[in-house]
């Protein structure tokens, strides 16, 4: 008993944090689609020793769940129920063996993909070169994405010196708050993105005004700041997941809009505009940093907070306005990646460790490091599913950093540090 | 209610595997952050690394057992040198990010499709720990109702997972009162300090490293060995947020507050876990508040709570002394 | 050694890179840029063994940034320089440390969260218990650590805070902390110290008592080099004072000498009227202020205007 509860405790715990599967206990389970589209209602009979022990049909979402006791099954796909279109692939056939451990899911794997007359005859394999325009596009769009958050990020840092672990938690916030604007109440997309922008900008005004801020008065450390904001980050990410359930959900509009093409590439337009206000937004910021009286303050609050206090600016308040637009920013962010990818409660933190990657290459508290950083983290990405399996890109950007931090430790525009 | 089962789980919780691994873990750290003020965020990594070092030599290659622990020791060192010689150097900062992204690398690896053939993939591995078991002295379990109620192998692992935490206690404790922890020590108050006296700081920072690293590396042996199976995803950063959290739960740079802070927390956790799946089934909290999946969310915003707390209030942990932390001038 | 048995310093020429009858530090085309700006740019300079020598210079002049250079802290672009011989180029602080030359920081390193005692048993150097797998068995270490101990001891008696032994150093005042520093400096047995404004922040009752401990160091036999602001120390306890502006040396000479050299005072007052009044700590204007009269009545704008 012991361990079996435990192992269930334990399982949910270490496994509801990173997969998209939400069981507890033990069984079988998995995820049938065909090309990109889940299948729905396939039978899935398990048996033991012969002795039927439980059927279960697949969902809309394509995902299948059979708890079953820990032991030794055979798994079998019932193939008249598939779709008239779809058939089993590779050689493997419809039945598995397999065994199921204390506290553990075990995933059935079935590779299902068109066949017969309804399936589109088979392409010939397109060359690297044919894929790669629309890669470096892709790499582009997702760079933008996280430009918005890195500049927050970079900024913060800059003005404050803490590196920030809940800053995927405003770009969730962001996204969010569009879905509940947008799904829930049924506003249209562009109002529910603009009202996610302010409500991200809140967020963030709210955190400094009465977490942060209060942390500085009472002088934290930097070090201490950091994990504190771990354990924000936990919450934030948990209370979404406690509200919004652990589904991926699209928005109501243009969910699966068609692409267009333009010369080489194949874009759905909502992701053209999408670039062009990330574009404008960050060109913007940027112009406000270098040109504005605030962004000039800001500036000089980055590089000596205390020579800055002592010429009479209110470092206080330029960190609060920091924290206002690194929170729409974020919310920015959130809602584009959204509309790229679907809305979850973890999208933020799964998305911030490349935004650290792109903040850290172009050199931390760089504000235009981070932009940098930002393209070619969301470029190599990309790109490099030409040569290596797609679900490693990310492996490529976290190593295209380290790698980059050999050769040049204090990232791309970053300066070195004086001693003594 | 069922009491008995709610006291059964927190009490077995508290001298449990889960407390054990994630005391080795904690101590690992501990080398890392309380002592020597590395800042590794990827500690899940070492516990992976061994964690399949071994799972992978004796499945997939089919090495003997005590080859796939040399492996994974083996592994964890290499790790240490590989996330130390490029970053040691570097502010602190960089090592935070540098150790998170490794951590996801290597989990992502694991749980990669391309690489099943050896590692399992998103499955993972089992069927490693046979000759662990068979070493198994114990004929029967033990059962002091409502307190305990556990078979062999349990007890096994219990038996070697604590003899593993008192002896990685031992060492630490050893080597923190010697000029050797003496210099690790200094090097977290300042290390150029450290530097113009003529010490080799990186030097101690990658032994520092090396040694969290293989510490922590226990606990990912217990891992595997005590579910008999290594799962990829149960390697994510959660595991080292956890681990920091029980590390200044337990109290920062104190030889046994990893020890203390692990069972603290494990005992917390499930105790409030079993008690909130216990009140939605006899209906004092209604579904339409909380369902038994919810409830898995609440443990995490509580350790989220919890972290933020301790940090603000008593960063020196619940048993600290408030003075040292005062002294801090990070 | 006692400071009379020394070749004097009387016939060494009064220039910038003169040549020292017994030169312990001898450094040649030292140069550092960050960015477009050059930092420290020396040609030649040579430190006299068993002296104190002063480092003086308006802020910005690179003073510390050449003691970053001459200790491994920092990497310069070009120069070579030899302590005791040996060349130093791109050795590492920790090696520089070792060979005998040890520094103090503008702002105090004190190991805050080590006791006093910790704090100066960790300047020893050839430490056995320092080994990873020698500190498992104390048996091994024990015997060294007692000696160490006992001359850390008389250390702390000499510097007054063998009262303060087992309390943090983080508890301590600013100025015993700058005492902390330049005992637990010596515990590494260094022929040359290297302390970097070791009055700044030191309330005045302590100022007295420090001197002391600086001269004393050269009555030992060690040579000292030290960056200071503060001109009425400099006369006080230098035997040879080196003038640093815009990263390259000024001039050379006795205290008396050098304060009343005009190139001196054209760069302290010059570096004056360039810099913004709020960056500028008081030192140096005091200091300036403190030269003789004849000097600082001079107009120094006369070049400007």
């Amino acid at each position: 008993m012991f361990t079996a509860l435990l192992g269930a405790l334990f399982f949910a715990l270490g496994v509801n944090a990173t997969s998209a599967y939400a069981a507890e206990g033990e069984g079988l389970q998995g995820a049938l689609s065909s090309g990109n589209q889940p299948v729905a209602g396939v039978k899935i009979n398990a048996t033991q020793n012969g002795q039927p022990v439980g059927s279960v049909v697949s969902g809309a979402d394509g995902k299948w769940t059979l708890s079953v006791p820990p032991g030794k099954y055979e798994v079998v796909l019932d193939e008249s129920t598939l779709p008239e279109n779809v058939g089993l692939q590779g050689a493997a056939g419809p039945t598995r063996s397999l065994e199921v451990f204390e506290g553990a899911m075990r995933n059935v794997l079935y590779p299902l993909g068109p066949v017969g007359a309804g399936a589109p005859p088979p392409e010939s394999e397109p060359t690297m070169l044919d894929r790669l325009p629309n890669l470096v596009y892709t790499g582009v769009h997702i760079g933008l994405i996280l430009a918005l958050g890195a500049l927050g990020v970079s900024l913060i840092f800059g003005t404050m010196g803490l590196t920030n672990f809940a800053h995927g938690e405003l770009i969730t916030f962001g996204a969010l708050a569009a879905f509940v604007f947008n799904s829930t109440i049924g506003l249209p997309l562009w109002l529910a993105l603009v009202l996610a922008v302010v409500a991200g900008g809140g967020f963030g005004w709210l955190q400094d005004r009465f977490f942060w801020g209060w942390l500085r008065k009472r002088r934290t450390g930097l070090v201490g700041m950091m994990i504190v904001s771990i354990g924000l980050a936990m919450v934030l990410r948990y209370v979404f997941l406690f509200q919004f359930r652990g589904d991926t959900r699209q928005y109501a509009d243009y969910a699966a809009q068609a692409g267009v093409e333009i010369g080489p590439l194949l874009i759905a337009p909502k992701n053209l505009i999408m670039d062009a206000v990330a574009i404008l937004v960050l060109v913007a910021v940027s112009f406000a940093l270098l040109k504005t009286r605030l962004g000039k303050a800001t500036r000089a609050v980055s590089t000596n907070p205390s020579l800055a206090a002592a010429s009479g600016i209110d470092v206080d308040k330029i960190i609060r306005l920091i924290w206002t637009i690194g929170g729409a920013l974020a919310a920015l962010s959130g809602v584009m990646l959204g509309m790229f990818q679907g809305v979850n409660f973890q999208m933020g933190f799964q998305m911030l460790l490349l935004v650290f990657a792109a903040v850290t290459l172009g050199g931390l508290g760089t504000a235009f490091g981070a932009l940098l950083g930002s393209m070619v983290v969301g470029v190599v990405t990309q790109v490099s599913t030409l040569w290596v399996p797609t679900e490693l890109k990310n492996v490529s950007a976290l190593a295209a950093l380290i790698i980059i931090l050999l050769i040049r430790p204090q990232g791309i525009l970053g300066r070195r540090e004086r001693i003594g | 209610m069922d009491w008995n089962l709610i006291i059964q789980v927190s009490f077995e919780s508290i001298i449990g595997s889960t407390a054990i691994i994630y005391a080795l873990a904690a101590i690992g750290l501990n080398v890392h952050f309380g002592y020597t003020g590395l800042l590794n965020f990827g500690q899940s990594a070492f516990l992976g690394v061994a964690a399949y070092g071994l799972a992978m030599s004796v499945t997939t290659f089919g090495l003997p057992f005590w080859v796939g622990i040399g492996v994974g020791l083996l592994g964890a060192v290499v790790l240490a040198l590989l996330l130390g010689v490029p970053t040691l150097r570097l502010r602190a900062d960089y090592l935070a990010i540098v150790t998170i992204a490794a951590a996801e690398i290597i989990r992502l690896l694991f749980r990669s499709v391309s690489l099943s053939e050896w590692t399992g993939g998103s499955d993972g591995l089992q069927r490693f720990s046979d000759d662990f078991y068979a070493m198994n002295p114990y004929s029967q379990g033990i059962k002091i109702l409502p307190l305990i109620d556990m078979d062999s192998r349990d007890l096994w692992v219990l038996t070697v997972g604590w003899i593993l935490v008192a002896l990685a206690c031992l060492i630490v404790w050893l080597l923190m009162r010697s000029p050797w922890g003496r210099v690790l020590k200094a090097i977290r108050e300042d290390e150029d300090a450290v530097r113009s006296l003529g010490k080799n700081v990186f030097s101690y920072k990658i032994q520092a490293l090396i040694l969290g690293g293989v510490l922590g590396s226990l606990g990912g042996f217990m891992f595997a060995l005590s579910r008999a199976a290594v799962q990829p995803d149960t390697y994510g950063t959660e595991l080292t947020f956890f681990a920091y959290t029980i590390l200044i739960l337990g109290g920062a740079a104190r030889v046994f507050g990893p020890v203390v802070g692990a069972v603290i927390f494990w005992f917390l956790i499930v105790f409030i876990d079993a008690l909130l799946i216990e009140l939605i089934k006899v209906g004092a909290i209604p579904t339409a508040i909380m369902d038994p999946n919810q409830a898995g969310s609440v443990r995490y915003i509580l350790v989220g709570v919890g972290l933020m707390c301790l940090l603000i209030f008593r960063p020196q942990g619940i048993f600290g002394d408030k003075k040292e932390v005062m002294l801090d001038a990070r | 050694m006692p400071a009379e048995t020394l070749p004097s310093l009387a016939d060494v020429p009064r220039e910038p890179g003169a040549k020292k009858p017994d030169a312990i530090l001898v450094a040649d085309g030292v140069v550092r840029r960050f960015g477009g700006l050059t930092a420290v740019n020396v040609n030649h300079v040579e430190i006299p063994r068993g002296r104190i020598t002063a480092l003086i210079g308006p802020n910005g002049a690179g003073k510390t940034t050449f003691f970053n250079l001459l200790t491994g802290f920092d990497k310069p672009d070009e120069g070579t320089w030899t302590f005791n011989g040996k060349t130093l180029g791109g050795v590492p602080a920790h090696k520089v440390a070792r060979l005998g030359m040890v520094r103090t920081f503008q702002l105090t390193k004190a190991l805050n969260r080590l006791t006093v005692m910790d704090n100066m048993l960790l300047g020893a150097t050839g430490q056995k218990g320092e080994n990873f797998f020698r500190a498992l068995i104390p048996a091994t270490w024990r015997a060294q650590e007692r000696e160490i101990t006992e001359r850390a001891e008389e250390l702390l008696v000499r510097f007054k805070l063998d009262a303060k032994r087992n309390d943090f150093a983080g508890s301590l005042s600013g100025g015993q902390r700058k005492l902390l520093e330049m005992a637990r400096a010596l515990m590494v047995r260094p022929d040359m110290v290297m302390l970097d404004e070791p009055m700044a922040g030191v309330n005045p009752a302590l100022t007295q008592s420090l001197l002391g401990h600086v001269k004393a160091l050269r009555e030992d036999g060690m040579t000292v080099l030290f960056v200071e602001h503060d001109m009425d120390m400099v006369r006080d306890i230098s035997d040879w004072v080196i003038v640093m502006g815009q990263g390259s040396v000024l001039a050379e000479g006795t205290p008396d000498e050098v304060m009343a050299d005009p190139r001196v005072i054209d760069a302290y007052l010059g570096a004056h009227h360039d810099d913004e009044p709020s960056e500028e700590p008081p030192a140096p204007v005091a200091a300036a202020a403190d030269a003789p009269e004849t000097a600082a009545e001079k107009p120094a704008g006369e070049e400007k205007a």
